[in-house]
């Protein structure tokens, strides 16, 4: 069963691991793309031809190879600034994740911005990828941690936003641009419109937005920006961090080495141009290159036909959840304002109970806190399960999780 | 091992009618751990009268699995010598469970209890007991349980 926006049939086929059984004779069916999505082969095929045919490392040699794998390497930065619209290349930062670029932001950036009794907002919602590292500054600093709380529709409370940014004392604000429990897509540009009218920063964590709508950063006008490619097709250990170039340019760097000098002596260094001031090291040249194919691949789908299908299955997966007695569903009902994200709980069966069961029927769902546990405790449960979709996902998938819940309620009894 | 193996009648029972849940005012061993994966978490209060356990009781939010195994364990040991506790292993509390062939993820649901436990008797031997040799054996055994 296909929804009407994509050709889902045709994409499937793209992606082997969709073919595999598991528990014995059970179709897989991969409802944790929250946590990372599976490969299509051209993503899988781009790394091993890499390894294959020019593996060598970037920058710095003149052989030929060098310059293949050089120009793969920097083509993916182009194809990142286009994708996200960009103008200017040199802001895209390559970083092992989502997780590293914050760390990067909060070393790099925090250590020389924030202070003593400063404020650093930050919402309910957050993984704890922007959560711990702000606490780790705080901390050193000195200054304080606020939180944006979020109501019984799974929405901040902006008004509560008001109340730090009249103190004067924020520095940032940082929040993530889709709630991976909720799937509630955040009022960015409420919120960043409120912290230019008083010269406060933005962080944007984009992890679970990139992968599923389209994203201008013209017209989001925020200061930091960080995704994650394993999220979108792409391979682990690649993410991106953005920021303004001013911004950037005043940052020291994160990490020391190779690639992000300009001249070493004996007692100092200068530093290289960006954004490689900010790549220390051998980068990941691989799944950089796998990550270019990965973009390909979304963009010749169109990513507005992305949040279009992903619409279309959460409704029905909504409609069909919402009828189980003894379901509570979190976040709202406004399919506008979500993403493909679904958390619940199904009666008194804890979550991790009931992904063991849904798994012997090939279901793939996370159980857990989803690290979030700054959440849980805001909606009061230990634990949640959660489904999330991708591109590959049908709504027949659904009708068989659907089941699969049912036998569940029937094994507990309830 | 089957959805329906593992969630048989006595383990949804004990879960959803947990034996000896509570606290114990003043305990001797008072103990808690939680997985930090899934977040469970788990609290354990001991009473040790004449080398016996005298009382038990926990307290923990978490699976099926995780607190029948808690509420069973405390059944298992109440009224027992202290040196037959000290012995406990892994497959008795699994035998006592009825579960056998749980997956990695899984098995560390069940031995949460029992690590609690482990933890428990090493504080009190060390701190207690001044028994450093029995003390160090079992928290050994505690962090190797998986």
């Amino acid at each position: 069963m296909q929804t009407s926006v994509i050709n889902i049939e045709s994409i499937r086929k793209d992606f082997p691991i969709l073919k595999r059984k598991v528990h014995k004779d059970k179709p897989l069916i991969y409802f944790d793309n929250a946590a990372t999505t599976q490969k299509p082969i051209q993503v899988i095929e781009a790394i091993s031809n890499y390894y294959l045919n020019y593996n060598s490392n970037i920058h710095r040699a003149v052989h030929e190879l060098a310059e293949e794998a050089t120009a793969a390497y920097e083509n993916t930065r182009d194809k990142v600034a286009k994708f996200i619209n960009v103008k200017n290349r040199q802001e895209i930062v390559f970083v092992r994740g989502t997780t590293e670029a914050i760390n990067l932001v909060t070393y790099a950036w925090g250590r020389q911005n924030v202070h003593k009794d400063d404020i650093i907002v930050t919402t309910e919602y957050e993984h704890h990828s922007n959560i711990v590292p702000w606490q780790l500054l705080a901390k050193e600093t000195g200054a304080k941690l606020e939180y944006i709380g979020v109501d019984d529709n799974g929405e901040l409370i902006l008004d509560q936003l008001d109340g730090y940014l009249d103190s004067g004392r924020v520095k940032i604000v940082t929040f993530s641009h889709m709630s991976n429990v909720l799937g509630t897509i955040t009022k960015s540009d409420e919120i960043i419109r409120k912290c230019r009218k008083k010269d406060v920063r933005v962080l944007v964590d984009a992890a679970q937005s990139v992968p599923h709508m389209e994203v201008d950063l013209q017209k989001l006008d925020c200061d930091f920006f960080a995704f994650s490619a394993h999220k979108m097709l792409g391979p682990t250990g690649v993410g991106v961090l953005w920021a303004k170039k001013e911004l950037l340019e005043s940052m020291s760097p994160f990490n020391g080495g190779g690639d992000m000098i300009r001249e070493v002596h004996k007692y100092e260094t200068t530093w290289n141009d960006l954004p490689y001031k900010f790549e220390a090291g051998t980068p990941n040249i691989a799944d950089v290159i796998g990550f270019s194919t990965a973009i390909d691949y979304l963009e010749r789908i169109g990513m507005d036909k992305v949040r279009e299908h992903e619409m279309e299955l959460t409704k029905y997966a909504l409609d069909k959840l919402s009828q189980i007695k003894g379901m509570k569903l979190y976040g709202t009902n406004e399919i506008a304002k979500r993403g493909g994200v679904i958390s619940f709980n199904l009666g008194d069966i804890h979550p991790h109970d009931l992904a063991t069961i849904i798994d012997e029927d090939g279901i793939a769902i996370r159980s857990g806190h989803h690290c979030a546990q700054v959440l849980m405790e805001r909606l009061d449960v230990a634990a949640t399960s959660r489904a999330s979709f991708y591109i590959y996902n049908t709504k027949e998938e659904v009708d068989v999780f659907i089941r699969s819940l049912y036998r569940a309620k029937e094994l507990f009894r309830i | 091992m089957s959805s329906a193996d593992i969630y048989r009648e006595i383990i949804l029972d004990y879960y959803r009618n947990p034996r000896n849940y509570g606290k114990i005012q003043n305990p001797d061993i008072a103990q808690k751990d939680s997985n930090p994966l899934c977040g469970d978490e788990l609290e354990m209060h001991l009473n040790i009268k004449d080398n016996k356990v005298a009382d038990v009781k926990f307290t923990g939010k978490g699976c099926a699995i995780s607190q029948a195994s808690a509420s069973m364990l405390t059944e298992l040991i109440i009224g027992k010598d202290f040196e037959y506790v000290k012995k406990l292993t892994k497959e008795d509390i699994l035998d006592n469970l009825g579960l056998h062939e749980l997956g990695p993820a899984r098995i560390k649901c069940a031995l949460l209890s029992l690590k609690v436990l482990k933890y428990g008797l090493y504080s009190y031997l060390s701190e207690k007991l001044k028994d450093t040799a029995s003390a160090d054996r079992i928290k050994e055994e505690a962090s190797g349980l998986y």
